[in-house]
């Protein structure tokens, strides 16, 4: 017994001492001179502005913050180029964990960021941004689309329109565009992303007077859904509702098309992904998906971003790109405003944001700290996303 | 009847798999659990050949049966040859497989990374056929075959064969077949072998299918695979392809008729039920070795 309390006297004394330790760092940040003079576009601040990234590099996401990395670092390369204002990004990998997340999150926090965007699922989201909540960090989320992201504090920000944005506009247009009448709506039940957006789609739907012949669930590991596909078929809808990832909306919308069905597929924003056409290829075409981010969009901001992102990485962004790089570009908005790269003041640049033009059009952020703007319905066409009307 | 033909398709999926499996299982009575790693191991590796090497199918499959064999004569050298003359070498055996099975995982996500990959597009002919009103693809109809042709000639090799009846005798008692002449370490890792080149292909196969080829897809049909060999019969070879068809259909006919929700339910409870009713499996002797 001794020696048992022995050894937790020592593992305590060895914590409060990794504590101080990490307690002496702490604020390191903040020693920097991060107040400048001038404002807007004549704003000069002598230190670079310490910004970090949570993203999902790793794991299930990876696709998703690999664009959301690209963004930023394009947008990272843009901003160096102008005058007075220079950021240190700094990127870390949430492994698409949330546990993962929060040690980001406090690492981040410890090193003395100012603003932290990120992280990339709306899951990891709900553990991580509380971090900075709670150690008055702004944090600007650049994907998360569940609701209630920006309910957990008045520090949370985000420029991602959220699935209860965007979903009713899809079902809308869907519904005009092929008289939608009888749907069967299918969903993964054991993941919160995609069950939020079955709740979005199923009260769009009631709303839109659109029949919902049945509901059929699956999980998200699961690869063979022609038995569901089948089921689908044979009541003969006019459409199909998907909320799923792409890891399952690629095999799904495949099978659907080997199954022989013609009807128009609607998926949430998990479909809004190129790698859907890459990897379903023909099957792919007629897939309905709401959109942020309109990519054929001719305003001078999109057209730039698409050449300077093909310019830079021989590939065309996603949704995901466009967010990450609007994020950063926001930051910097937020930042020259009250010329100062300290927190408070980012926060309330970040509060002032108001027909901003974007990449993803005119974005202002409203009283509860999330983005407005419009939303574009686009359907694959030739292998490509365009917008339907 | 397109909702019989799914089931029979997902079913021939998990005969493929099992057929494999039981192999080892029920002849050797060693459970490998790396079989699984090997199913992963083998439609990354397919994929890899064909999107990289450009090779076509038809020459990546037996690629994919070669290496396949190879892990499996790897598996026996490394997780099962040494602990063999332990007391509890089937359970030490079962142990070393899963930590083998975790390596080639482990490797496997250092390769390829931890995204889900897929074979291109135009990889295996997209022909679709219809058949009394139902749509079947000829990736389907391979598989189907395929699972058949398996159990026809794994059944004659088990049983009329040479190598067949050393594994039967090796089974029965390893130190009396040695006494008779047979080179136990050898035909052990010949069935191995067998075993892990029918996982292999499965593997391929089934990631064509489905249109998804991901790290866990072994350990997601592993569990099934187990529960089609014991429903089945141990170590009996046309059980495991009946066993599989029917998991198959009680999923399909569970959607169909009660509700997708409720799928495992229903078709591990019918398993179960069967279980109950026949403890040795459908096509399982009362005897204590069987084959």
């Amino acid at each position: 017994m001794r020696t048992k309390i022995g050894t937790i006297a020592l593992a305590s004394a060895a914590t409060l001492v990794l504590a101080s330790c990490a307690g002496g760092d702490g604020g390191g940040g903040t020693s920097a001179n991060l107040a400048g003079e001038g404002s807007g576009d004549s704003c000069v601040i002598e230190d670079a502005v310490p910004v970090g990234a949570a993203l999902s590099l790793t794991g299930a996401a990876a696709s998703y913050g690999e664009s959301q990395q690209r963004g930023l670092q394009l947008a990272k390369k843009e901003l160096d180029e102008k005058e007075g204002v220079t950021y240190d990004l700094t990127i870390e990998d949430d492994q698409t964990d949330p546990r993962q997340g929060i040690t980001v999150f406090e690492q981040l926090v410890e090193d003395g960021a100012s603003v932290i965007i990120g992280p990339t699922l709306s899951n990891t989201a709900f553990q991580a941004q509380p971090i900075a909540q709670e150690e008055s960090v702004p944090v600007l989320a650049v994907s998360n689309t569940a609701d209630g992201i920006t309910e957990q504090g008045d520090f949370i920000f985000r420029d991602s329109l959220t699935e209860s944005q965007v979903i009713p506009q899809t079902v809308q247009q869907a519904k005009e565009t092929y008289g939608l009448e009888r749907v069967i709506v299918m969903y993964s039940n054991d993941d919160a992303f995609t069950e939020s957006g079955y709740d979005v789609f199923a009260s769009s739907l009631e709303e839109e007077g659109v029949e919902v012949i049945d509901t059929l669930t699956f999980s998200k590991s699961d690869t063979d859904f022609r038995s569901l596909l089948t089921e689908a078929k044979n009541a003969n809808p006019d459409a199909i509702v998907v909320s799923a990832l792409i890891e399952a909306a690629i095999p799904l919308v495949t099978q659907a098309r080997q199954l022989g069905i013609e009807a128009p597929i609607i998926g949430g924003n998990g479909f809004n992904n190129p790698q859907l056409m890459a990897d379903a290829g023909e099957a792919a075409e007629g897939v309905v998906v709401g959109a942020a981010w309109n990519s054929s969009s001719d305003n001078p901001q999109n057209a730039d971003f698409l050449k300077a992102y093909e310019a830079e990485y021989d590939a065309q962004p996603d949704q995901f790109a466009a967010q990450a790089y609007t994020g950063l570009m926001l930051i910097d908005q937020a930042v020259r405003e009250g010329c100062s790269g300290e927190r408070e003041d980012i926060k309330a640049g970040l509060g002032s944001i108001e027909n901003a033009p974007t990449v993803l059009g005119e974005l202002s952020i409203n009283e509860n700290r999330d983005a407005e703007h419009p939303a574009v319905v686009q359907v694959v066409e030739n292998g490509t996303f365009t917008v339907l009307d | 009847m397109q909702q019989l033909l799914n089931g029979l398709f997902i079913g021939s999926i998990y005969a493929l798999f099992a057929i494999g499996f039981t192999l080892v299982f029920g002849i050797l009575d060693r459970l490998n659990l790396a079989h699984p790693a090997v199913f992963a191991a083998s439609a990354f590796v397919g994929i890899e050949l064909v999107e990289q090497a450009g090779l076509s199918i038809w020459v990546t499959l037996p690629l994919v049966f070669v290496l396949g064999a190879a892990l499996g004569l790897i598996i026996e050298r490394l997780g099962f040859r040494p602990l063999k003359n332990r007391a509890d070498a089937h359970f030490a055996g079962l142990i070393s497989s899963i930590a083998i099975a975790g390596m080639v995982i482990a490797l496997l996500q250092w390769r390829y990374g931890p995204n889900t990959r897929r074979f291109p597009v135009d990889t295996f002919p997209s022909s679709r056929y219809e058949v009394l009103g139902a749509q079947v693809t000829l990736l389907q109809i391979v598989i189907l075959l395929v699972s058949l042709a398996l159990v026809v000639g794994l059944t004659w090799l088990v049983g009329k064969s040479r190598l067949g009846r050393a594994m039967r005798a090796i089974a029965e008692n390893p130190g009396a077949a040695r006494v008779l002449g047979i080179n136990v370490d050898r035909v052990t890792a010949t069935t191995f072998a067998i075993s892990s080149a029918l996982g292999a292909v499965a593997g391929v196969l089934f990631a064509m299918n489905v249109n998804s080829a991901q790290l866990g897809m072994g350990s997601a049909i592993e569990l099934k695979g187990l529960a089609v060999i014991i429903v089945g019969g141990m170590g009996s070879l046309p059980g495991a392809l009946v066993g599989g068809l029917l998991l198959g259909l009680a999923e399909v006919f569970a959607i169909q008729y009660i509700g997708s929700s409720w799928r495992d339910l229903i078709a591990f409870g019918l398993l179960f039920v069967i279980l109950l009713l026949r403890p040795q499996g459908l096509f399982g002797g009362r005897k204590v070795r069987e084959v």
